[in-house]
């Protein structure tokens, strides 16, 4: 095989890419996967670490629980055990409208195998004693869970050069073109590389190479405002995320085995796509420490001991693209997961190989084609 | 315009001849200091009913710090000053100070850093048991809390820190076994000239050293660290070091100071957004800085050991100096002779400082020998072997990097205290430059915050 030509090119390394790379090679493709930096360095690796589908829209359910199934699998496909905690997916809310959002969910997403249980305020005291009284009812999903997102990616990328995939990190592409029945991609330091299809999994900078093929997808680049606490004894459990009415206030938290746990919530800052450079406003971080100990009284125990933010690509409508393009053959996309994309990583990988190696997938996600973008601008005009 | 509002980070030597050298020129600078009463770290003041003299508590630097305290005196009254307050983010052209419960942020048209400096460690197997301290905390144990660390002390590491805390605990009465010293007798000899910069601060070097062996104090050059021995019930009891000569040797003790000379706290400088360079001297990141403090980012100026480990007393020269660039920058008037006094005073300290790093290295040899065992990271519990795979096995070649994949730096301290040695045994396993391994990027907050923490407006 040519170092420089592959059935499958990606751009981008982080969790889709690499996950596309190593269900690819699965498949029996050859694959180039390319990444600017380090496998899985940016939104892949900073974001809060959820693997919950609760609360994601019914018709991403589907996709959500073909990726659940890789996760379920993760230490035998990929190697590597990355902290999976099956500790379920605890909502909680705070006034009767909450309460009427979680109710509608649960009827919503009843065929989904989520198994929701809804709690009353008495319940869910009962059950997680560590709760503040503010609270009023719950909503807890028995299977979900979290996992370590600084170590996810750069494993599944290992994985996939294990499995043969060309996993090429510290490689700059200045330029994607169609050249012929080909895809030519050129990297900063002049290296070029071929192959019939290019997959596009370049998060919050998919829009810079979609755009080069003529089609734009209304997106900006936002910060996540993460924070950690020293560990302390274990007694959480689920993930828990806090409903509130103004975004700022929104809070989540989890607690990894050995101790920290891990907030975020309070909003976010605009992200420097330019410099790739994000950082965390101290407000936001105040936003939390303030409103976390609302949803748990004794955080106030606690202290923060490190902040991070990195780079998501979000998209207006908050859905992300995936799909083939629509007017380039042989070209496809995956990005824009809008801060909810780790939990998906896996399975979009499988599912983009899907279609890549069989021209449709079993799953559907018609609904995140790119040629919605151009349908709502020629209805606008 | 109105009067430029400067606040200066830091109540030492550096900070506090800034703020009195801005009172003097009419302003009015908000003073924020992490600590309880001013002096910093080497002036260190002890608590107010305490009654030791000067002279027991600073030895050979009785004299500064009795000045030193005293110039902070006559400033109470033209200046802001916030003790117990710790400036724990920069975002936006404000310092974000918390004390008390309470958070707030401050914005200013001239910061100037004088964060000072913590000691520089090199892991050594066993460090992580109870009764394993800094040279600075063995201090602060003695100046700020009457006590020492133990009742059979032992010194290892480099530097002149050593030999200065050594001789405070022998002069306070506390039972010394040993001061066991990395640095080759030899490289002290051949740093000499350097050194003669300063014959004063020299003689008192050489005064201290034969005081300690007066005082019956075993003092050994040339040594090489193997291990603390210890439990992790009972904490430490003993040392074992291979001499000059390669015979190992152990000492019988119930704590351990340990340093490798100073480096400069930085963060607060990395969350300004200044800019940094590798320093091949001394084997580390350090903030870019020109003349007279001057950072890349306009209206941040850093002083003292928090710039670049100079001591106390050119600490006190770059406080002044930092205060002049900060009127100048405002078109405020300067003496100018004094400026140049200051700035050659400034060169004599940096040619001694270059002695100093000479006689006194930093053992990065000793990061190759370190066993796998050995923590490296004492915050997370992360040992040298699982660093060492995360490079071989998870190819990481990058201090962030590492950090992603196994937390080392990841705690509490953020690196502070594991990081250079984190890099030098990053750079070993991969087969790299130091330099390329980087630096750990940092992120608020500079000390961990109380998620009770309420924010108050200014």
């Amino acid at each position: 095989m040519s170092g420089q030509r592959a059935d499958v090119i990606i751009v981008g390394g982080g969790i889709m890419g690499a996950a596309s790379a190593f269900f690819l090679r699965k498949r029996g493709m050859s694959v180039i996967l390319l990444e600017r930096g380090l496998v899985g360095q940016q939104a892949s690796g900073v974001n809060f670490g959820n693997t919950r589908r609760m609360g994601r829209p019914v018709d991403q359910l589907p996709l959500s629980n073909r990726a659940r199934e890789t996760w379920l699998k993760f230490n035998e496909l990929f190697g590597e055990d990355v902290e999976l905690l099956l500790n379920g997916h605890l909502r909680v809310g705070f006034t009767p409208a909450h309460e009427e959002r979680m109710v509608k969910y649960t009827e919503d997403a009843k065929d989904f195998g989520l198994d929701m249980q809804m709690l009353s305020a008495k319940a869910l005291h009962e059950r997680f004693p560590y709760l503040g009284p503010e609270l009023t009812a719950g909503c807890y999903a028995p299977h979900d869970g979290h996992a370590n997102p600084r170590l996810a990616a750069p494993a599944i990328g290992r994985a996939a050069a294990r499995a043969g995939a060309q996993v090429l990190e510290n490689t700059d592409i200045v330029g994607v073109e169609k050249d012929g029945d080909e895809f030519r991609v050129t990297a900063a330091d002049g290296r070029v590389f071929r192959a019939p299809v290019a997959l596009i999994t370049a998060g919050a900078w998919g829009n810079r190479i979609s755009s080069s093929f003529g089609e734009p997808v209304p997106m900006i680049a936002k910060a996540p405002q993460m924070c950690v606490t020293e560990p302390v004894p274990y007694a959480i459990g689920p993930t828990v995320g806090a409903i509130a009415d103004v975004f700022e206030q929104v809070v989540f938290f989890r607690q990894v085995a050995r101790g920290n746990i891990v907030i975020g919530g309070g909003g976010h800052e605009l992200a420097d796509l330019e410099n790739r450079r994000a950082y965390v406003n101290p407000s936001r971080t105040l936003y939390k420490l303030k409103n976390a100990p609302r949803v748990v009284p004794a955080f106030n125990h606690l202290s923060i001991i490190r902040v991070w933010s990195g780079i998501e690509g979000y998209m207006a409508d908050s859905h992300p693209v995936m799909g083939a393009s629509a007017s380039v053959p042989g070209l496809y996309y995956a990005f824009g997961f809008s801060g909810e994309g780790f939990q998906l990583g896996p399975g979009v990988g499988d599912v983009m190989a899907e279609l890549i190696h069989t021209g449709s997938t079993s799953t559907p996600i018609g609904h995140y084609h790119i040629s919605r973008f151009a349908k709502q601008a020629a209805q606008a005009a | 315009m109105a009067q430029p509002r400067v606040i200066v980070i830091g109540a030492g030597p550096s900070g506090v001849r800034c703020a009195e050298t801005l009172v003097a020129a009419g302003l009015r600078p908000i003073v924020v200091d992490e600590n309880r009463r001013d002096g910093g770290q080497i002036y260190r003041r002890q608590p107010e009913n305490f009654t030791r003299p000067y002279t027991k508590l600073y030895g050979t630097e009785a004299e500064k710090a009795q000045a030193l305290h005293g110039s902070f005196e006559a400033l109470r009254g033209k200046i802001d000053y916030l003790p117990e307050t710790l400036a724990w983010n920069i975002a936006e052209g404000k310092v974000h100070v918390t004390s008390n419960g309470r958070t707030k942020a401050l914005s200013y048209d001239a910061l100037v850093i004088c964060s000072g400096a913590t000691d520089r460690l090199m892991p050594v197997k066993g460090w992580h048991y109870a009764g394993t301290y800094s040279l600075g905390a063995s201090q602060i144990a003695l100046k700020a809390q009457a006590c020492a660390i133990g009742s059979q002390v032992v010194f290892m590491g480099s530097g002149p820190l050593l030999y200065l805390v050594a001789s405070q605990y022998v002069k306070a009465g506390a039972n010394v076994v040993a001061v066991l010293d990395t640095s080759p007798f030899m490289r002290r000899v051949a740093a000499l000239p350097k050194l003669l910069a300063r014959p004063d601060v020299l003689r008192n070097g050489f005064a201290l050293v034969s005081s300690l062996k007066r005082a019956g104090v075993q003092v050994l050059t040339g040594i090489t660290p193997l291990e603390i021995k210890g439990s992790p019930d009972a904490g430490v009891h003993g040392v074992v070091i291979r001499d000059s000569r390669g015979n190992e040797r152990s000492f019988d003790c119930d704590a351990v100071a340990m340093g490798y000379h100073l480096r400069p706290e930085t963060q607060l400088a990395d969350l300004a957004r200044c800019a940094f360079r590798f320093d091949h001297e001394t084997r580390q990141w350090l903030p870019e800085t020109g003349e007279d403090g001057r950072t890349s980012v306009p209206g941040v100026y850093l002083a003292g050991d928090g710039m670049k480990v100079l001591g106390a007393d050119a600490a006190e020269i770059g406080g002044r100096l930092a205060a002049m660039a900060v009127l100048k920058d405002f078109k405020l008037p300067v003496a100018e002779d004094e400026l140049q006094t200051l700035r050659k005073e400034q060169a004599r300290m940096d040619r001694f400082r270059q002695g100093l790093v000479q006689a006194f290295p930093w053992p990065a040899q000793q990061a190759a020998q370190l066993p796998d065992e050995a923590i490296v990271c004492r915050c997370e519990a992360i040992t040298v072997g699982e660093l060492r795979r995360t490079v071989h096995e998870k190819g990481a070649q990058e201090a962030n990097r590492a950090k992603a994949l196994c937390r080392v730096g990841m705690g509490r301290c953020q690196g502070r205290y594991c990081g250079h040695a984190g890099a030098e045994i990053i750079a070993q396993a991969a087969g790299v430059q130091l330099e390329q391994v980087g630096r750990l990027r940092g992120q608020a907050p500079v000390k961990p915050l109380s998620m009770a923490v309420r924010e108050e407006v200014e």
